[in-house]
């Protein structure tokens, strides 16, 4: 059941990877690929931002830290020109799941608010070392010089087409990972512990040994989007550790829902849209955004994909008995 | 990092002075918004994320009745009471739909709010730079203090914020309805069981609460500038105020709110640049020792 599980999430990643290939090669407009990158990026760290907010019921509003410390690392990895791509890649995550490690152990014991509070000021802090430490990473303007891309296997990622092709690549192995931890017994797990912590507590789950893990493993995949963000633009600038941008992973994943696995990507399709169309008619565009949100809190009082999924279900469940009764009657006058 | 630059204000009484004199001013008002929202939390449990717009909001209403009526009380008294108006009617309309919520629906509702009101001064009031300037009747000589001057202005807000702060706690320890409402933050059923309107005190305490930020607003009007995202940077740092200083309590609020003032004050002569990793890096230690607040009785594990 687990294999057939696997093969099928397989063969799915297989078709969204030819898709996010082929689709810049038919629609040739630059802007399209630009566009997918930044949600493959910004969809990555909201996707991985869920693994604690819709999975484990972690709200955490720090979840950027990990995403500039993966930029910043990287781009200073490479800019010191001892390294080739996928060490500076793999020292990254592994730097990035220290950091998550030692943050995450402070801060998992705390719950709700405080937990969220707590994570804000982590990232917070990380953010004004960066802006502090000129010397090492360029203060307020940022990691400059740009980002060298030596190839690698003979792989050149210096042109465009190539750096998408290598970002759709890592996009879609990470998804993957996610997936199955999504679906394998510790995701149930994390579950248990956000719908009941006293139960998962009584069954012996060590709570803070889970959160702790999937707080590692969250902070991990926000670096890999930072990664991507960093080789895209070339640099690495402190914003990518502001709250806000911890804020707008959040408002992606409410906005597409949080409870269906893709959620967050199509939280980040909206949103990129939304800013976009709305930015084309008017430069008020914080106002129309505003009202957008308050319409799918006050209206919807869920994220868009949580909400189709439901309606879709709810009408399956209204047509089931409906078909049994109809069924019912023929017997009868039969 | 400039630490001798620090030390030398230090040693002069002149600098000192002024330099306590700014963090006197920062931190009141933070102790004026972050009390209202420590007070809005501790009695109706929710985070309101948009009290910097109120602030804000507090601000330009007494910038646009003083250009009007060149009053400064009454610029003072319509942007305290716009504040507080608006306050109710985000509560009634809005805010009230999602008690209950988890934290994000009332974060996402808050931001929205945020949004429309920063683009809502952009349309009414021009997206440039706004300045009150003094107003009249504080155009007196300034104050000197151990060789050191600090504004009228300022022995007014500090006078003003301490006294209302004063006032607000006198309300909620001393008087009957401050009863109900401590009552109210504990058990809100048998409050409504025992014939109290609690929407209507809900409403009452959210409207104090925007009251407080829009007293905040006004005060603050005379000396900085105005733009349309200045509610947002101080509701970060009310926010650092309230964990600090205890979720619900106004005499932790104003502890706070001096720590918090006194850091910046100083820490822009000394360590300019990690001011805000200062303030971030206090808050961690607060929520790791004692996450519930320096005077915060919530326990928080």
């Amino acid at each position: 059941m687990m294999k057939a599980g696997f093969l099928r999430d397989l063969l799915f990643a297989a078709v969204v990877l030819i898709v996010l290939i082929v689709v810049p090669f038919i629609f040739t407009k630059p802007s399209l690929r630009d566009f997918l990158i930044y949600v493959m990026a910004y969809g990555l760290l909201a996707m991985s931002l869920n693994l604690l907010v819709g999975l484990t019921g972690l709200v955490s509003f720090g979840h950027a830290a990990f995403f500039v410390s993966g930029a910043y690392m990287f781009g200073l990895l490479m800019q010191s020109g001892r390294v080739s791509i996928p060490v500076a890649i793999f020292v990254t995550v592994l730097g990035t799941a220290v950091l998550a490690l030692v943050i995450g152990a402070i801060c998992v014991r705390l719950k709700e608010i405080y937990f969220s509070f707590i994570t804000l000021a982590f990232q917070m802090f990380i953010h004004s070392i960066i802006l502090t430490w000129v010397s090492l990473t360029g203060g307020d303007q940022g990691l400059r010089g740009g980002i060298p891309r030596p190839p690698f296997f003979g792989i050149d990622l210096s042109s465009g087409v190539s750096l998408y092709i290598f970002s759709a690549c890592v996009f879609v192995v990470c998804i993957l990972i996610m997936r199955q931890v999504w679906q394998s017994p510790f995701g149930y797990t994390l579950r248990l512990i956000r719908d009941n912590p006293n139960r998962a507590n009584y069954l012996g789950v060590d709570i803070v040994r889970m959160k702790l893990g999937v707080f590692i493993l969250a902070g991990a995949m926000a670096s890999v989007a930072g990664i991507l963000l960093s080789l895209f633009v070339s640099g690495a600038y402190p914003e990518f550790g502001f709250w806000t941008t911890s804020g707008e992973a959040i408002f992606m994943i409410m906005l597409g829902g949080s409870q269906l696995f893709v959620g967050p990507i199509i939280g980040a399709i909206l949103l990129r849209l939304l800013e976009h169309f709305v930015s084309i008619y008017t430069e008020y565009h914080g106002l129309v955004l505003g009202i957008v949100i308050l319409a799918i809190v006050l209206g919807l009082r869920q994220g868009v994909a949580d909400y189709v999924v439901e309606y879709l279900q709810r009408r399956k469940e209204a047509k089931v008995p409906a078909a049994k009764e109809a069924a019912f009657v023929k017997e009868r006058v039969a | 990092m400039n630490l001798e630059a620090l030390a030398s204000c230090l040693s002069s009484s002149a600098c000192a002075v002024t330099q306590i004199s700014t963090a006197l001013i920062i931190g009141m008002l933070l102790f004026m918004v972050a009390s209202g929202l420590s007070l809005i939390f501790g009695v109706l449990g929710v985070i309101n994320f948009a009290h910097g717009a109120f602030y804000m909001a507090g601000a330009y209403i007494a910038f646009f009745t003083y250009q009007a009526t060149s009053s400064f009380f009454l610029a003072f008294l319509a942007g305290a009471l716009g504040a507080g108006l608006i306050g109710i009617i985000f509560e009634r309309f809005i805010i009230s739909k999602v008690y209950g919520k988890d934290i994000l629906m009332q974060l996402l509702v808050c931001y929205a709010i945020i949004l429309i009101f920063d683009d809502l001064v952009k349309i009414i009031a021009g997206p440039e730079y706004k300045m009150m300037g003094m107003p009249d009747v504080f155009a007196l000589p300034p104050l000197e203090f151990a060789g050191g001057f600090v504004p009228a202005y300022y022995v007014f807000m500090i006078v003003a914020s301490l006294s209302i702060g004063a006032m607000l706690w006198l309300a909620i320890e001393k008087t009957r309805i401050g009863k109900i409402i401590r009552a109210l933050a504990i058990n809100p059923q048998m409050v409504g069981a025992l014939g109290i309107n609690t929407t209507l005190l809900y409403a009452a305490v959210f409207g104090v609460g925007s009251m407080l930020a829009g007293i905040a607003g006004s005060l603050a009007a005379p000396t900085r500038t105005l733009t349309p995202g200045m509610g947002l940077s101080i509701l970060i740092e009310s926010f650092i105020v309230t964990v600090i200083g205890g979720m619900g309590s106004i005499v932790g609020a104003l502890i706070a709110a001096l720590l918090i003032g006194f850091t910046r004050a100083f820490g822009a002569i000394g360590f300019p640049l990690f001011v805000d990793g200062i303030m971030f890096g206090m808050m961690a230690v607060v929520l790791i020792i004692k996450p519930s607040g320096l005077l915060g009785r919530e326990i928080a594990r």
